[in-house]
């Protein structure tokens, strides 16, 4: 990783925000689906792009994501990642009547996708704002923008806004999960930082030998 | 007689060459364009993944002339004829350029699929080489696997399933 010049002290840091955003997320979850809720510890990865798709199985593996675009101190991109199963679990938690199938392929019914989006909103939402108050920074998340197709097609969304500066992506990779292991949700966030948002996060730590 | 077969694998942003018996793919094209350039006398083809329409946006002090369409078909071209390929057999496929999720708001990425669309057809006409078929736009993903024996290009998604152009 000598490539992107990220010490020790630094990604230790981008753990730790990783680790707060997705405490706070995961109390979220546990207040949406009544259930306990735990989160994993966060790695951090500085990673070429193939990397990225690789990350969650490959760039033709189905996933339900929702996704933001954050605007304000720290521009970048924030993934809300599930596998079809959970997306399914996921909804049937929060609308027990919604019983029926909501994923036919890539084709969701248009009441998931709302259920999803608004999880994802709530999710991530809590995830920035104890970012935003941890760091002292600005984040606006955008409206969620729902999507279930190859990952690599989704993903590419985000690489496309860093990609115009850089080859390499940095991803801190959170997943919170519930205990049922018969058909628990594993749901994944996905920070994508620009380059410059970088910088502005160490100096707001004090951390200043980053340039 | 079985014969072995390759498949080469291009990623994000990169490119290849292959020549029969092998063939060539990009998994998870998006907004990407994958552009498949071949000589089908010769049997050898060439595949970009292509991510941004121009290198004039780069903003990185080493640009990866993979990554965009107007430098990425132009140095495909040359790693074919340095190849074996003859320049005036030469004929492109394309597929991708899709938009995969519904903007409001102006952002940078918003027509990303149209514009690489715009770029590579440019780019390949600058240099007469026709397109002679494509499955462009849309909403879905694409993984496409081109074979330069017989010329044909496999385009698969999730939901509208499996075909050749």
């Amino acid at each position: 990783m000598s490539h992107t010049g990220l010490t020790n002290l630094e990604l230790d840091v981008l753990k730790e925000v990783g680790n707060i955003g997705a405490g706070n997320a995961a109390t979220s979850m546990s207040q949406l689906i009544n259930k306990k809720v735990d989160m994993q510890v966060p790695s951090v990865k500085v990673v070429a792009f193939d990397e990225v798709m690789n990350i969650i199985g490959g760039p033709e593996e189905l996933i339900v994501a929702i996704m933001f675009h954050i605007e304000g101190d720290t521009p970048g991109t924030v993934y809300f990642i599930l596998s079809k199963e959970e997306a399914e679990q996921l909804v049937s938690k929060m609308m027990p009547e919604q019983a029926v199938t909501n994923f036919k392929g890539t084709e969701v019914n248009p009441l998931a996708i709302s259920i999803l989006q608004e999880a994802g909103n709530i999710l991530t939402g809590s995830y920035l704002t104890a970012l935003s108050d941890f760091l002292n920074l600005d984040m606006q998340p955008s409206i969620p923008y729902f999507g279930c197709d190859m990952a690599g097609a989704i993903l590419s969304v985000g690489l496309v806004e860093i990609s115009e500066v850089t080859d390499y992506a940095i991803i801190i990779d959170t997943k919170i999960n519930d205990h049922d292991m018969v058909s628990g949700i594993n749901g994944q966030f996905f920070f994508m930082l620009e380059p410059e948002s970088l910088s502005k996060i160490f100096n707001s730590l004090g951390i200043n030998n980053y340039d | 007689m079985i014969e072995t077969r390759d498949v080469i694998k291009v990623g994000i942003a990169d490119l290849n060459i292959v020549k029969a018996p092998n063939m060539i793919r990009t998994s998870g094209l998006g907004s990407c364009v994958g552009v498949v350039i071949y000589d089908l006398p010769n049997k050898i083809a060439g595949l970009a993944h292509v991510m941004l329409p121009d290198s004039a946006l780069a903003k990185e002090p080493k640009k990866n002339i993979y990554k965009y369409a107007d430098t990425a078909v132009v140095y495909l071209i040359e790693l074919l004829l340095n190849n074996g390929a003859s320049k005036y057999s030469l004929k492109a496929k394309l597929a991708g350029g899709a938009q995969m999720f519904q903007f409001t708001a102006n952002s940078s990425t918003m027509r990303i699929g149209p514009r690489n669309i715009e770029a590579v057809e440019k780019a390949l006409n600058t240099y007469k080489i026709p397109v002679v078929g494509s499955d462009l736009g849309g909403n879905s993903g694409r993984t496409i696997e081109f074979n330069p024996a017989t010329g044909y290009l496999n385009i698969r998604t999730i939901n509208k399933g499996e075909k050749d152009i």
